[in-house]
């Protein structure tokens, strides 16, 4: 019971996992950790290959404040992103847009999992793999009792 | 099966190969591309660094707008053409201080030159933050009507000149 | 001005030419059926790699010694540097850790020429002629290239610029090594593939063969990839364990395929069966070596890990990766149709539970090359610039992840052949209950409500551990004193897939519960994070062998009880002026507590980041795990029968 008031204390307290947190001062943990979020998903531009919330480059701290006074306006996550966007390019989101050019990475890997498996059912269709069963149930039951009989010896 | 499916990894393979090769011999990687061509100049007020007044529009003209620093070594490095380029071929140039110190910025322009119609104070960032800009020195080719026709990240030269004029001309 | 470096560099090329000579010498043999010509392919590959050993000795000495006339330890090293930094400082850079993956390369090779009495000869001729032929093309490389021994005169600095300060940490001392043994030791997987292919055909015994030379390398790779994250992790002072960074993608696609080609070559070892898709993941596994090679040391991709680049050593890989990779993949095409398999299971078999198993991790590592592929492609093709970051890979490789977990256990246990899915239930129903119970009250434990990807990610981790348990100790008849007598193989399946589950379990917990809190703290503030009290006594300063740091000590209390004093610093390294975060870190089984220095401000005070990480540990116990398992199916009785095999025939 302790234990999870202290939790639900934990909670209430803003935490933030970004670079110069201390700044960035939030009402609820709601906020604190959409700020998180943000900072997380958004890419410093000059860095090679850092978020917002790990780098310590000038700019990067500049985005960071911006996003924390945008928050403050009350923007939401797509407008914070948008807004970046807007300025930056695409490039400076980690989240890739949904875009024509980008369906074939969005759709990529189902598309990839299905081929595999038409792949694997067309092959055994060919090869006719599918034995025919020669033991009956009893027979079945009998093999798997002489199995476990012998892995345990 | 289709004995011609054993092909289909060699082939991907390819694919990759070339991506590979593009890939190589592409120039400066870290160049992000702008995402404001063909839109407006951001709107500011901001003030000078000359004078300290107010400004808030470029001048209605093509000019190129400069971000630079004293804090930014290959800015120096630049500076000498910008002040090539506003000498010999009346390019109209103005200069963005980027997030720097007022005094050292104009100490810096008495001793090295002052090729710029004037400079945008920009001590906080924010007029950078608009741009997109992320580094010194960068420069925007805008238009006579306040729009962003091209941008370079890094530092003027000749061989960048030669790539830019053109566009610079073609500007109204 | 010594002359041992010459000595190193003397060493290369003798390598080189040995190298040739092993690749001719033996496929001369072959071609003219002469045995005794072929039995030099063992000595030459013996030979080739004491050379390598004896040109990265050279160069160590060169650290040891300072002597800075030689460019590349000018610029890695500095006399101010330990010397165990001084020695691990061979691999800090290009230069170096190619000569490292080289010296390695031979190093299989060697040990395939030594370890491989009961095989026969040709198949031993072919495989260190084609392992000949891989070290020619790198030994090329970097003598061409990128010369270790290359010498800076007429301008001797008279002092290094030092090593990379995040890399004067134990963790490059055993990562980068770790990580090359994994990736060079697919190659012999691949030589062993090419073989089979080249001769036209593919038996059980040569899975036999291959399949403990693949679980070394992949044991390596496995505890490479996990010194890594943990490497980065306390390193880099954010607390953060994998990125999806480019360069550590490179590393996990291999690993995801050796995964896949471990568990393809039980199947055509004890079936017959998959022998084509062995092969092909051999290639594959391979192939993805060098591409990580590539795009580690081209400068193709941008990462925080990668080589300085340099566009000439870009094309050189590039010429190595397409002759190999689309070498073996034309070859594979030509003639794969004579490894085929004939045998016959039905839907519900063990076979089905390894080809679909095999599927998962084919797909994911295809899924993590595209996306960090992606946006080179869009980049290519004039479409802009897109980043893609941990948010779509997580999106696409955690259900995939998911979906194995519930797949492993019943697969581990399946009969070969056919099995029935009320016999599959039945065996367990018990570890599925236990797995539900624990998944479900691990969200509600933690945080006091319901989060349906931790129920999700705990109930499959431990369904993993409870499944493979369950069968274990039937196997044993529930008499724990049976478990040591079970064979090895199977013990270190059972260890490496508890590890799995174990590992899966840790990052769940650890990617929702971690809690973090950046604060401005001075002498005497303190702050409190969950059920911990940080209280920064004072600040300081200290001075290290080749840095002088910033220090804050940091004493933390759990219900008045003090546990540790921690002491983060910010270290200022002589030679190169760099900055490095230093954190600190008290950690047990089920947490770890994470303290690391911010920025100094105006006011003296500093900000400084805490974090509480829980299971943290669970991620690389699980690894480890994983690699101790894979350890003990190669001590397997079975590998070491002396008696020869009879010879191949049809």
């Amino acid at each position: 019971m302790r234990a999870i008031l202290l939790l639900v204390l934990m909670y209430s307290l803003p935490s933030l996992a970004v670079v110069e947190g201390y700044k960035y001062q939030f009402d609820s943990v709601e906020e604190t950790q959409r700020f998180v979020h943000l900072a997380e998903n958004l890419r410093c531009p000059k860095c090679q290959n850092q978020s917002l919330s790990d780098s310590d480059s000038p700019v990067a701290s500049d985005m960071r404040q911006k996003v924390y006074e945008l928050m403050l306006e009350g923007k939401d996550n797509k407008e914070v992103t948008q807004y970046m966007v807007d300025r930056y390019g695409d490039f400076v989101t980690y989240e890739p847009p949904f875009r024509p050019e980008t369906l074939l990475l969005w759709f990529g890997p189902v598309l990839i999992f299905s081929f595999g498996v038409l792949l694997i059912i067309s092959i055994r269709k060919n090869q006719n793999i599918d034995a025919a069963d020669p033991l009956t149930k009893e027979e079945h039951a009998r093999l798997q009792a002489l199995k476990d009989k012998a892995d345990s010896l | 099966m289709n004995r011609s499916l054993l092909f289909l990894p060699l082939v991907i393979f390819v694919g990759m190969g070339v991506l590979f090769w593009i890939g190589l011999h592409q120039e400066d990687k870290t160049a992000l591309p702008s995402a404001l061509i063909d839109k407006p100049f951001p709107v500011f007020i901001l003030n000078t660094v000359e004078s300290g007044e107010s400004t808030n529009h470029l001048p209605e003209e093509p000019v190129l707008v400069n971000v630079w620093a004293t804090w930014c070594p290959t800015c120096k490095a630049e500076h000498a053409f910008l002040n090539q380029l506003q000498r010999e071929q009346g390019i109209k140039i103005v200069g963005i201080n980027y997030k720097d110190d007022l005094v050292k910025a104009k100490q810096w322009l008495r001793a090295y030159g002052n090729p710029y119609m004037f400079n945008i104070s920009d001590p906080d960032g924010q007029l950078g933050l608009e741009l997109g800009v992320y580094g010194a020195p960068e420069t925007f080719l805008v238009d006579s009507k306040g729009i962003i026709r091209a941008k370079h990240v890094g530092d003027l030269n000749t061989k960048v000149w030669q790539r830019l004029l053109p566009k610079f001309e073609a500007m109204e | 001005m010594s002359m041992v470096p010459e000595y190193g560099q003397l060493a290369l090329i003798i390598s080189l030419f040995v190298a040739g000579l092993q690749f001719i010498v033996p496929a001369v043999g072959l071609r003219l059926k002469s045995e005794w010509i072929m039995a030099y392919a063992r000595p030459l590959a013996i030979a080739q790699a004491t050379f390598l050993i004896i040109s990265l000795i050279i160069l160590g000495y060169g650290f040891v010694h300072d002597d800075f006339s030689i460019s590349y330890i000018a610029n890695n090293s500095n006399t101010q540097l330990p010397y165990f930094f001084k020695i691990s400082a061979i691999w800090g850079a290009h230069e170096g850790s190619l000569l490292l993956w080289i010296a390695m390369l031979g190093a299989w090779g060697m040990a395939v020429a030594m370890f491989s009495r009961s095989l026969p000869l040709e198949m031993i001729a072919r495989v260190l002629s084609i392992l000949g032929l891989v070290s020619v093309g790198f030994i090329l490389f970097i003598v061409e290239t990128s010369n270790p021994f290359a010498r800076s005169l007429p301008n001797i600095p008279l002092e290094g610029a030092d090593l990379n300060p995040l890399l004067q940490d134990f963790g490059l001392i055993i990562h980068p090594p770790m990580l090359y043994m994994g990736y060079v030791g697919l190659s012999v997987a691949f030589a062993f593939a090419m073989a089979a292919l080249i001769e036209g055909r593919l038996d059980a015994a040569w899975a036999r063969w291959t399949r403990p030379w693949t679980t070394a390398a992949w044991v390596f790779l496995t505890l490479g990839i996990a010194l890594g994250s943990w490497w980065a992790y306390y390193e880099l002072g954010w607390g953060g364990w994998w990125f999806w960074d480019p360069v550590e993608n490179a590393s996990l696609m291999p690993w995801l395929v050796a995964t896949a080609l471990m568990h393809s070559l039980a199947v055509t070892e004890k079936r017959g069966l998959f022998k084509s898709w062995t092969v092909l993941l051999a290639i594959f596994a391979f192939s993805l070596s060098l591409l990580g090679t590539f795009l580690v040391r081209s400068g193709v991709l941008t990462s925080v890990h990668a080589f300085a680049s340099d566009p000439e050593r870009g094309v050189f890989i590039l010429g190595l990766l397409v002759f190999w990779v689309g070498g073996s993949l034309l070859v594979y095409a030509v003639k794969a149709h004579n490894v085929t398999s004939f045998g016959r299971y039905k839907w519900l078999s063990r076979e089905t539970f390894i080809l679909f198993n095999n599927l998962l991790l084919v797909v994911a590592c295809l899924a993590v090359l595209l996306g960090t592929l992606y946006p080179l492609i869009i980049d290519f093709a004039g479409l802009g610039k897109i980043s893609v970051g941990p948010s779509w890979f997580n999106t696409m490789f955690n259900p995939v992840v998911v979906l194995l977990a519930i797949v492993l256990p019943f697969g581990a246990m399946a009969n070969w052949k056919s099995d029935e899915f009320a016999r599959l239930a039945k065996a367990n129903i018990i570890a599925i209950t236990i797995a539900l119970i624990i998944g479900l009250s691990a969200s509600s434990m933690m945080a006091g409500e319901f989060n349906w990807q931790v129920v999700l990610g705990v109930t499959v981790g431990t369904w993993v551990i409870a499944g493979s348990l369950a069968d274990m100790w039937k196997k044993s008849r529930g008499q724990l004193n049976r478990i040591p007598k079970l064979n090895r193989s199977y013990q270190g399946m059972i260890l490496a897939h508890i590890g799995v589950g174990i590992s899966i379990v840790g990052v769940v917990m650890v990617s929702h519960y971690s809690i973090e809190k950046a604060v401005r703290m001075s002498a005497g503030s303190e702050a409190v994070l969950g059920d911990y009290r940080f209280e920064l006594v004072k600040f300081g300063h200290i001075e290290g062998p080749n840095y002088i740091s910033d220090a804050a000590e940091v004493d933390i209390f759990k219900e008045d009880k003090h546990i540790k004093t921690l002491v983060p610093e910010k270290r200022r390294y002589n030679a190169s002026g760099q900055v490095m975060t230093e954190a600190a870190l008290q950690v047990n089984l089920w947490r770890d507590l994470y303290v690391s220095l911010g920025d100094k401000l105006p006011d003296g005070s500093w900000g400084v980041r805490l974090q509480v990480k829980p299971y943290m540990r669970w991620v690389w116990l699980g690894a480890i795990f994983m690699s101790l398992g894979g350890l003990l199916a190669i001590m397997d009785k079975r590998y070491r029968r002396k008696k020869a095999v009879v010879k191949a025939t049809a």
